[in-house]
């Protein structure tokens, strides 16, 4: 038997607020706005995620990039993988160069330097891009309010440049700058919460997604790119080559993230929670973490840790769902 | 016919700004540069100026937002200074490779430590290989004239680069002048709409950005250094059409009673007009001394620097910026990089002052000179002096 298989029974969820009407294939389109032949790993997550994303945001859309995984595996000169319009200019700035987008546009549209074509601006950024170098930019363009959806593509480290620490890295995990050793369990941190940080800013939707549940995230960007000002969506992507697992596995363990309650599915409207997928139990976070040679020395006491604070962190956020229940009704 | 106006040269700007129509500007604020983009927000609160004011959180962003709006092809102004134009400075290279002609006026300061917001060139001097073209000014006049050809000169389809106006702060920024403001009718005609050739568009998808691995990114470097360097012509005929509109002349290198002068003294930006004066009161003296001010810093001017300076004996550079443990002040280092293959070339002596605001005085500019002609003679231990330095 494979090492990785999954012993325990998948846990059914109670209720998926998913449109089914979108789970049909022939209503999900076919065409590629990512062109395939890019230069992601094997089993990427992430290309996985983007891909998705844009069939949801279509064609008539601009696309800003940061520096990272994204950048690098779809842009070389002189080729391409984009076949919608797409800037990447530097690492931190991917929020306030879309701001500019969109100053740009609006005010050329005003002045009617440009037909009244209401152009949509998506952000792709990693997780360094986003709650690290890029949180800066991004706060400031949140808070004046501009018209755009983010993306922050969280692999939980600088993948990129070699499995480096983030602060989106989870606690235990090592990388290659908070490596597992005699007198280190890897990363001490817990990871940031971001889409928390996002939601501070009092935006219209803040939303969680994951490519292992592609119609829920293909759902969410597109109420994101049509939400009026700032969206923000945080989606978890499985990085084999960073995470240390199979390949074969990106699905599987994206889906246990979820199904352990390590990265919840949730959607913030107006400042109101709603769970995307509400488990009746949460599997044991072990189930997730042994499928991932990162946390592979980790040791039953620090496992009990994680448990444990997964479950309070858990428990806050359906609090916030049972505190938000009656809003804007 | 113009009315000339006595007003602040930062607001001067910002009505510059505004005849050129521009669609977004990104700001945050700096001293000496506050008094521009706080007139700019004047007029867009006022409904004077239709543009997008984007109060960003840093000057990073600022430029970065410059960069947003510029590549679906609006008409971008920003300005700063000191620590804002270092803050930025890595997306300056972006704007000018990915050939975004943002315009920017920079109000010249000190860099910390210990802080200063005083003016001096080292910001202009750290970022001198951004790929910007670069153009000096000396008094409010040439800065408004120059703000206007910014925009002609950076959106010629043949430049596509963005542009720095160089403005002494508070020594310009700040002062009072009585200034011609051009007519917005003349503007309009002078300076075309801004059609980028490739904005994004989803019409018409393109990339920009993508990366450069070894075998191409040199010949993307390449390219850029023929642009900028070929952008000069664009330049000179950008400033004969001004002359030929407005009546005011504008040239790489500009010179004041320099011809058959033996002894030149070279300057950059405010301090040509005070080092005026010392040349009057030197020439009235018998002294056969003349300026020569440098106006355009990138694309380097070399001809025009060869034909200025050739026939001198000693050439005075005045740096207002230090090269920490280099042969002399940045622009005399290139000054004699520009004269070293010649073979008629004056002696040239090095100086650096009028750093963080310090003034140079017309009898300092006298001193300079009768230094640098010492030097000249007897030689110096020293690669350069500074002047009006204790200790």
């Amino acid at each position: 038997m494979d090492k990785n298989a999954i012993s325990v029974p998948r846990v059914v969820p109670r209720k998926i607020k998913e449109k089914y009407a979108v789970q049909s294939p022939r209503l999900v389109t076919t065409d590629e706005f990512l062109a395939p032949g890019h230069r992601a790993c094997i089993g990427c997550g992430e290309a996985l995620a983007v891909r998705l994303a844009c069939k949801a945001l279509g064609a008539n859309v601009i696309i800003v990039t940061a520096t990272g995984c994204i950048e690098i595996i779809s842009s070389q000169l002189p080729w391409t993988s984009w076949r919608v319009p797409w800037i990447h200019t530097l690492f931190e700035n991917t929020a306030a160069v879309a701001s500019g987008i969109e100053a740009g546009l609006k005010t050329m549209i005003r002045k009617g330097k440009r037909p009244d074509k209401d152009v949509k601006i998506a952000v792709m950024a990693g997780d360094g891009g986003t709650s690290d170098i890029g949180i800066q930019a991004l706060s400031g363009a949140l808070e004046r309010g501009h018209d755009f959806l983010y993306l922050c593509f969280d692999n939980e480290a600088y993948m990129n440049t070699g499995i480096q620490r983030s602060s989106a890295t989870p606690f235990g995990a090592s990388t290659t700058t908070a490596p597992a050793g005699k007198k280190s369990i890897g990363q001490t941190t817990w990871k940031k919460n971001m889409p928390a940080i996002a939601a501070a800013h009092d935006i219209p939707y803040v939303a969680t997604a994951c490519p292992s549940y592609p119609f829920d995230l293909m759902d969410k960007v597109a109420k994101g790119i049509a939400t009026k000002g700032p969206a923000y969506i945080h989606i978890l992507s499985v990085c084999p080559t960073g995470w240390r697992s199979a390949t074969d596995l990106t699905i599987r363990i994206g889906s246990l993230a979820v199904e352990t309650g390590i990265f919840p599915l949730y959607e913030i409207e107006d400042g109101k929670y709603k769970l995307s997928i509400d488990f009746p139990k949460l599997r044991p976070v072990n189930d997730y973490l042994k499928l991932q040679g990162r946390f592979r020395h980790l040791a039953e006491e620090t496992l009990n840790e994680i448990q444990h604070r997964v479950e309070e962190e858990y428990a806050k956020l359906m609090a916030k769902v049972a505190l938000t229940k009656g809003l804007n009704e | 016919m113009t009315k000339r106006v006595g007003i602040e040269i930062s607001q001067a700007i910002g009505e510059a700004v505004k005849l050129a129509n521009i669609d977004v500007v990104a700001s945050y604020p700096i001293t000496p540069q506050t008094h521009i983009v706080e007139h700019i927000a004047e007029l867009v609160a006022d409904g004077e100026l239709d543009a997008a004011y984007i109060a960003v959180e840093s000057e990073h962003s600022a430029m970065s937002a410059c960069l947003g709006a510029s590549a679906v092809g609006a008409r971008a102004f920003t300005a700063s200074a000191g620590q804002g134009l270092e803050l930025m400075h890595e997306v300056l290279y972006v704007a000018s490779s990915m050939r975004l002609p943002v315009v920017m006026a920079v109000t010249n300061r000190a860099l910390s430590s210990p802080l200063s917001v005083w003016g001096d060139h080292s910001d202009a001097m750290a970022v001198r290989d951004t790929g910007w073209i670069q153009i000096f000014t000396e008094n409010g006049q040439e800065v408004v004239d120059n703000v206007l050809c910014a925009f002609r000169i950076g959106e010629d389809q043949r430049v596509l680069l963005p542009v720095m106006i160089h403005l002494d702060g508070f020594h310009l920024s700040h002062m009072i002048e009585p200034i011609y403001m051009p007519e917005q009718s003349e503007v309009d005609k002078f300076i075309p709409p801004y059609q980028h050739p490739l904005p994004l568009n989803p019409d018409k998808p393109i990339t920009m950005g993508a990366f450069g691995p070894p075998f191409i990114y040199s010949e993307t470097k390449k390219a850029q250094e023929v642009n900028l360097t070929a952008a000069k012509e664009v330049i000179l005929q950008c400033w004969k059409e001004f002359a030929s509109i407005f009546k005011r002349y504008y040239h790489p290198v500009e010179t004041y009673h320099s011809e058959g002068a033996k002894v030149l003294l070279l300057t950059m930006g405010s301090f040509s007009e005070t080092a005026m004066i010392a040349i009057d009161t030197m020439r009235k003296e018998g002294k056969n001394v003349g300026l020569v001010k440098l106006r355009l810093w990138r694309p380097f001017p070399f001809y025009e620097i060869r034909q200025a300076v050739s026939h001198a004996e000693v050439l005075i550079v005045l740096d207002r910026a230090l090269s920490f443990g280099g042969p002399a002040g940045p622009v005399c280092s290139e000054i004699k990089a520009a004269l070293y293959n010649e073979d008629k070339k004056p002696k040239i002596i090095s100086f650096v002052g009028g750093l963080g605001g310090r003034d140079i005085t017309p009898d300092g500019f006298g001193e300079i000179i009768d230094r640098g002609i010492e030097i000249s003679r007897t030689g110096s231990q020293q690669e350069f002096e500074m002047y009006g330095v204790r200790g």
